[in-house]
């Protein structure tokens, strides 16, 4: 099977779709580029090149440029997907949900329920997400937590090129309003990827590494930072279960539930701020529902509730890094003995 | 409005000194020195120097994330400046901005900005403070041609003529948001057409002319601060990188920049003028040049030399008390 990065697995998600479903447009901030200028078009393809050569093939009716209007593309989207378009927006980093957020949270979220059902919103919105290149407070965040939070979005968190290119296939085959986090620091990420369209389920977490030891909760970039820490553990015989949940809403508790039931330890690994986040969720959920089953207690490692940092030195201090997931997984796994 | 010999070499040194830091920063994040982005902005040195040579420390402004010029010409220190952008304990903001968030309030810098079009409403903010203050102060938004679309900088020019606020919106027109052009994502081709829509006087000037933005700012300066309200002004101006260091820059024409710098560099325009018109001599700019490669080079000494901020840093400035 061919290996892809992630940003060729999602465009070819979207270079497919489109050919599938006319229906389908793609817009946002330089999603071609070069609009209006003496230069080539297409000059961008997204700032990270995810959208290139999209508008070579499908034009600039369905590759639509915008202006750098954050509010007005996410309400145009929004009001297209109920009224017959499938568009996926383009929130070039996830910071500028702050710009917009009106027409997500109160508007395309909300449509389905306060009109009694009568509505569909096939919204996705794709944007960026992670801390690591010291694009500082502004352009690092991981607010994941905060899409997850509000019924009526879905939101999906992939950590490698197939999983993107599945889970972006199924996320605009889908009728509700789905917010879809890359990571930054992630595109040029390889894994065998299939040529051919196929969807992975909203909903069902992979377990990357089976293990009897500590159950290991963790996303996007984190999961390969504690699939790190998994091979420094294994040395000392400490068998992690890794789960990698891939969309925080719907989640998958299930398998959570069913891997801390035989485990009895927890640790979540998440790149978000700690208060009110995903790994709180989790935390909260195992021990409302799994707490006879729990002989340690739940650990996150978590960034601090701080914003993110510019200097590299605290930026990297900000970010969990391997050795702090291992330190927390040999804390729990230790606890009681 | 004629400047006197001091007046001018100042208008030249702050904006040589905004030139040779912008090309000094774009070769030694080239070389890997500076973390993160930077958004250059050479080029575009008459619009930040022609308005803010009419501010003082008390008057406010809020830039975009091009906003070296800007701080430049606000009064900022270039070595802590540069110390920032080099992640440095001693920069600006002690490391823990960058160039995008570079701000020194005491020098009424409300810093770059991340957000395109988060700047227009603080302004009206540092505006409404000094009308109930009754400071007598000013405060200006500098925001580019992309960020005049932005429905925050509708809504503060909407609020600034209500309330008719001590505010003066700067549009600087590079002719570019990111790498669309401008005839493509302004409607009207007219920012200040657009911004006189709203109720306030709006001018078009040439960025290329020192003297033509130093004129349009002076008259929007007392305006705001004799109680008159708030003006707009579209600068008519190009940058000479790309939207951020390390951009391919597809989106120019054949030999675009070059040209621009040929016929459009407001630095060789001013050193024309006031050369031929024997207002200054070329020995006088080329003292002033020399001065400024030599803090150029002091403060990227200082930079390389400082120390990054200590690991506690992480955790303090979240809040004033917790």
């Amino acid at each position: 099977m061919p290996q892809k990065s992630i940003r060729q697995a999602l465009n070819e998600a979207l270079a497919q779709e489109m050919r599938r479903d006319p229906t389908i447009v793609v817009i946002g901030e330089d999603v071609s580029g070069g609009a209006g200028t003496e230069g080539q078009r297409d000059a961008y393809g997204g700032v990270l090149g995810v959208t290139k050569g999209l508008f070579g093939e499908f034009g600039e009716a369905r590759v639509i440029d915008t202006p750098i209007t954050e509010s007005a593309i996410m309400g145009a989207a929004a009001g297209a997907a109920v009224t017959g378009l499938r568009p996926v927006a383009e929130l070039m980093f996830s910071d500028f949900f702050g710009v917009c957020f009106d027409q997500i949270f109160n508007q395309a979220a909300k449509f389905r329920y306060m009109f009694g059902g009568k509505a569909k919103t096939p919204l996705v919105i794709r944007t960026m997400i992670g801390a690591g290149r010291s694009a500082a407070a502004q352009h690092s965040q991981s607010p994941y937590g905060v899409f997850t939070a509000v019924p009526g979005l879905k939101c999906v968190v992939p950590s490698n090129a197939y999983d993107a290119k599945g889970l972006l296939i199924q996320a605009i085959r889908d009728d509700d309003p789905v917010v879809f986090c890359e990571h930054k620091l992630m595109y040029d990420l390889r894994t065998e990827v299939p040529d051919e369209p196929y969807t992975i389920p909203f909903g069902e977490a992979n377990v990357v590494r089976d293990g009897d030891d500590v159950t290991v909760v963790a996303l996007a970039r984190m999961v390969h930072y504690a699939n790190e820490a998994a091979e420094a553990l294994e040395k000392d015989g400490i068998e992690i279960e890794l789960i990698d949940p891939r969309t925080t809403s719907p989640l998958d508790e299930d398998t959570i539930l069913e891997s801390v039931e035989r485990t009895g330890r927890l640790v979540i690994v998440d790149e978000a701020t700690p208060r009110c986040s995903i790994a709180t969720d989790i935390a909260a959920l195992v021990a409302d529902k799994a707490f006879d089953a729990l002989k340690a207690p739940i650990r996150r490692v978590t960034a601090p509730h701080t914003p993110v940092p510019f200097a590299p030195s605290l930026e990297k201090l900000y970010i969990p890094s391997p050795d702090k997931i291992a330190a927390a997984v040999r804390e729990v796994h230790g606890y009681g003995k | 409005m004629q400047l006197n010999r001091d007046e001018l070499i100042r208008a030249y040194r702050d904006m040589v000194t905004i030139r040779r830091f912008e090309e000094r920063v774009q070769e030694e994040f080239s070389k890997g020195g500076i973390p993160g982005f930077v958004h250059l902005y050479a080029g575009e040195e008459a619009s930040a120097v022609g308005m803010c040579m009419h501010l003082g420390p008390g008057d406010y402004i809020a830039s975009t994330h091009r906003g070296h010029g800007h701080s430049i010409a606000k009064g900022c220190d270039v070595v802590g400046m540069m110390q920032e952008l080099f992640a440095k304990e001693g920069g600006l903001c002690g490391g823990k901005g960058g160039s995008m968030h570079i701000a020194d309030l005491d020098r009424g810098m409300l810093g770059a900005n991340g957000i395109v079009g988060g700047g227009p409403p603080l302004v009206i903010g540092a505006a409404l403070t000094a009308k109930t203050l009754g400071t007598g102060t000013v405060a200006v938004s500098f925001t580019g041609d992309g960020g005049s679309n932005q429905g925050t900088t509708f809504e503060a020019m909407n609020m600034a003529v209500v309330l008719k606020l001590p505010a003066i919106f700067m549009f600087e027109n590079n002719q570019y948001g990111e790498g669309t052009g401008v005839a493509y994502h302004v409607g009207s081709h007219d920012i200040a057409g657009r911004a006189a829509g709203f109720g306030m006087p709006a001018v078009k000037v040439s960025g290329d002319d020192f003297f033509a933005v130093h004129e349009a700012a002076y008259e929007a300066v007392e305006r705001a601060r004799n109680g008159g309200g708030p003006s707009a002004i579209e600068v008519d101006t190009c940058r000479f990188y790309g939207h951020h260091s390390g951009d391919a820059q597809l989106y120019r024409g054949k030999d675009e920049v070059k040209n621009l710098r040929e016929a459009r560099d407001c630095l060789t325009h001013f050193r024309a003028r006031v050369t031929e018109a024997a207002l200054l001599e070329a020995d006088a700019l080329d003292a002033v040049d020399a001065e400024v490669a030599a803090l150029i080079d002091r403060a990227v000494a200082a930079a390389r030399a400082g120390a990054p901020p200590p690991d506690s840093a992480l955790l303090t400035d979240v809040y004033v008390s917790y």
